[in-house]
């Protein structure tokens, strides 16, 4: 900024004091945050000046659940949100070895095993690359785990599903990156490896690459925030996030997976048939009401029943909604455009009549598959299964109005 | 009413910056209006793209290669030479890897358990809740022990452990696990024969979507 200009807006900045007779505007610095909740009329004093970054409303105050250690979750407010986009700052958190910095001058992506040409790309070789923007969920397989193995009836649509966040990524196709190396054809997977602490690696079937896989550098139109990977990740469209590796560092071509610690030890589904289901990739259709939902106490009367469908499978094709406990089901409204894995609202307006009620959701993808009952879910993974739960979620309004987590429905 | 009135607020600024712009834009479209529909005709289709740029990136050296290329794979490719024994393991484990997973690996929350074979190999994981996994229990291959460890512990230094000391670990673990016994010396060769009891446990990925839940 111009000194000319500082002066100009000071001036006009003292003028709007003087005419609305203020003494504290004056004492405003230029810039500064408006201090809090404001104490009169808005409309009879100035507001404040513009700022560098905006600040959300002293009213609304979304916060993630950081657990104070370097490798637990942070769940996504999810109830907060409307629509479908996450805002950057309330995105879901896992980390294996805490949040990487890395300075984007000295970022490399190494590319390199069953290739023609092992290559060295920086950050801005790979924003030379012809990008694409996309927008996708990307869900923590764990996520759900709450509800399933640890159900009380407090828990709110944050504890349950908050692992799951949706936005516009922006980057460039691994196809396209892999082209540039040359693929070998005895290439059948490839494996991921972050340059984190954990240098977390994941092996992914070489098919994914040639299909929707992106290393993005962007999300919702600003650099990646350093918790989700800046200055640069991969990500697998409809794939658990845990594979879509953060602060990504190397891509090696290769012919059989690795078995790293996280596609064994971890991320993998024990069954009750005594086997454990591994490269369990994709997120099975699912959904949850985000309102109404614990804690919340409503009134009679008319209320938006609204929540959030998603499928790793491809989009959305019907949500269900239940005020019944599951014995009749209403199709929803669902908000367009419906993506193709990604975030879907879903609406359905009901008048409470101050009778309990469970509310319930069942998303349909377009491959066909339903939300399976808690019941039927349980019977097919059993009560010891470690990820992918994607049950339908209860939320039970008593006749005093206060919604709580359906546990065991 | 709040909501109201935001939005009334809301709707008022959108209406005056659209004003606005009509205002600005309306002369500038008007003259341009003829040049632009014989534009969008004339467009030139966008040019066709090489398989390779050829100009972004560069080749990796072999020393770039050698630092970063540090996984271990279930067939023990990656194993460096070294070798590692109980009993060095057993301090390793002391004096690095106890204050995080307890003076026997039995894990401390959310720390997780690394030893312990009950129940034995009945692998009861998905039908019962009530069993953690270790890796005697559970891990497939012991190849990843070595992985994992070299990667990403011990968690305050990550890479500090050099081939000798995570062997030793991996034969400290794996006896612990009732794996092998304590005189076994590990190595590359030792390490990618071992058959852990979890092994025929992993089976692939059967859901495809469609009817019917699995």
């Amino acid at each position: 900024m111009s000194d000319e200009t500082r002066v100009t807006r000071r001036a006009l900045l003292a003028g709007a004091a003087l005419t609305a007779g203020g003494v504290l505007l004056e004492r405003l610095p230029l810039g500064a945050t408006p201090p809090g909740p404001p104490a009169g009329d808005p409309s009879l004093v100035p507001g404040g000046a513009t700022t560098a970054t905006s600040a959300r409303s002293p009213f609304e105050t979304p916060a993630r659940t950081p657990a104070g250690i370097l490798t637990g979750p942070a769940y996504s407010p999810i109830h907060e949100f409307t629509g479908t986009i996450t805002p950057n700052d309330l995105v879901f958190e896992r980390h294996h070895g805490g949040v990487a910095m890395i300075d984007p001058k000295q970022y490399k992506l190494l590319v390199h095993g069953l290739v023609d040409r092992s290559m060295v790309f920086t950050l801005d070789d790979l924003k030379r690359f012809p990008s694409v923007s996309r927008v996708h969920f990307i869900e923590c397989s764990g996520n759900g785990r709450n509800g399933y193995r640890d159900a009380k009836p407090e828990l709110t649509p944050q504890m349950i599903d908050g692992l799951t966040s949706n936005g516009e990524w922006t980057g460039v196709p691994l196809s396209t990156v892999l082209r540039e190396v040359g693929v070998r054809r005895s290439a059948t997977w490839f494996l991921a490896e972050g340059g984190d602490a954990a240098k977390l690696s994941r092996s992914i079937p070489i098919e994914k690459a040639w299909d929707d896989a992106l290393l993005v550098y962007a999300f919702n139109g600003e650099p990646l925030r350093p918790a989700n990977g800046y200055p640069m990740r991969l990500l697998l469209p409809g794939f658990e996030a845990n594979t879509c590796v953060k602060w990504l560092r190397r891509i090696k071509l290769v012919d059989q997976p690795n078995m790293s610690r996280d596609e064994t030890a971890k991320y993998t589904d024990p069954l009750p048939d005594g086997t454990a289901r591994q490269f369990s990739f994709v997120m099975d259709a699912k959904s949850i009401i985000t309102r109404p939902a614990a804690p919340s106490r409503i009134e009679r009367g008319w209320h938006e029943i609204s929540g959030l469908a998603w499928s790793g499978r491809g989009k959305i094709a019907r949500v269900d909604v239940s005020t019944n406990g599951g014995k009749q089901w209403t199709e929803a409204q669902l908000q367009e455009p419906i993506l193709w894995k990604a975030h879907t609202r879903f609406r359905l307006m009901w008048e409470w009549d101050g009778r309990s009620a469970t509310l319930m959701s069942r998303a349909i993808d377009e491959t066909g598959y339903v939300q399976p009952t808690l019941a039927v879910f349980e019977s097919g993974r059993g009560p010891g299964t470690d990820f992918h739960f994607n049950h339908i979620r209860s939320w039970i309004v008593k006749p005093d109005g206060v919604v709580q987590y359906g546990v065991g429905l | 009413m709040m909501t109201t009135s935001r939005a009334i607020i809301l709707a008022g600024g959108v209406a005056l910056l659209a004003a606005a712009s009509c205002q600005r834009d309306t002369p500038t479209q008007r003259a341009s209006a003829g040049q632009l529909e014989s534009a969008v005709v004339d467009a030139r289709p966008a040019p066709a793209l090489p398989t390779r740029f050829g100009t972004f990136g560069r080749r990796a050296t072999p020393a770039e290669i050698r630092a970063w290329n540090i996984d271990v794979n279930a067939s023990g490719v990656g194993l460096p030479p070294g070798r590692g024994t109980y009993a060095r393991g057993a301090t390793l484990f002391a004096a690095q890897c106890a204050v995080c997973h307890g003076a026997h690996g039995e894990g401390i929350p959310p720390i997780p358990r690394l030893i312990g074979r009950e129940p034995r190999d009945s692998f009861p994981f998905g039908r019962d809740a009530k069993y953690v996994k270790t890796i005697g229990n559970y891990w497939p291959y012991a190849t990843t022990v070595y992985d994992y460890i070299n990667r990403a512990m011990p968690f305050p230094a990550p890479g500090s452990l050099r081939p000798d000391d995570v062997y030793s670990l991996a034969a400290f673990l794996l006896a612990e696990n009732e794996v092998i016994d304590r005189h076994t010396v590990i190595d590359a060769r030792a390490l990618r024969n071992i058959r852990m009891p979890a092994r025929d446990r992993f089976v692939v990925d059967n859901r495809s979507g469609g009817r019917g839940f699995r």
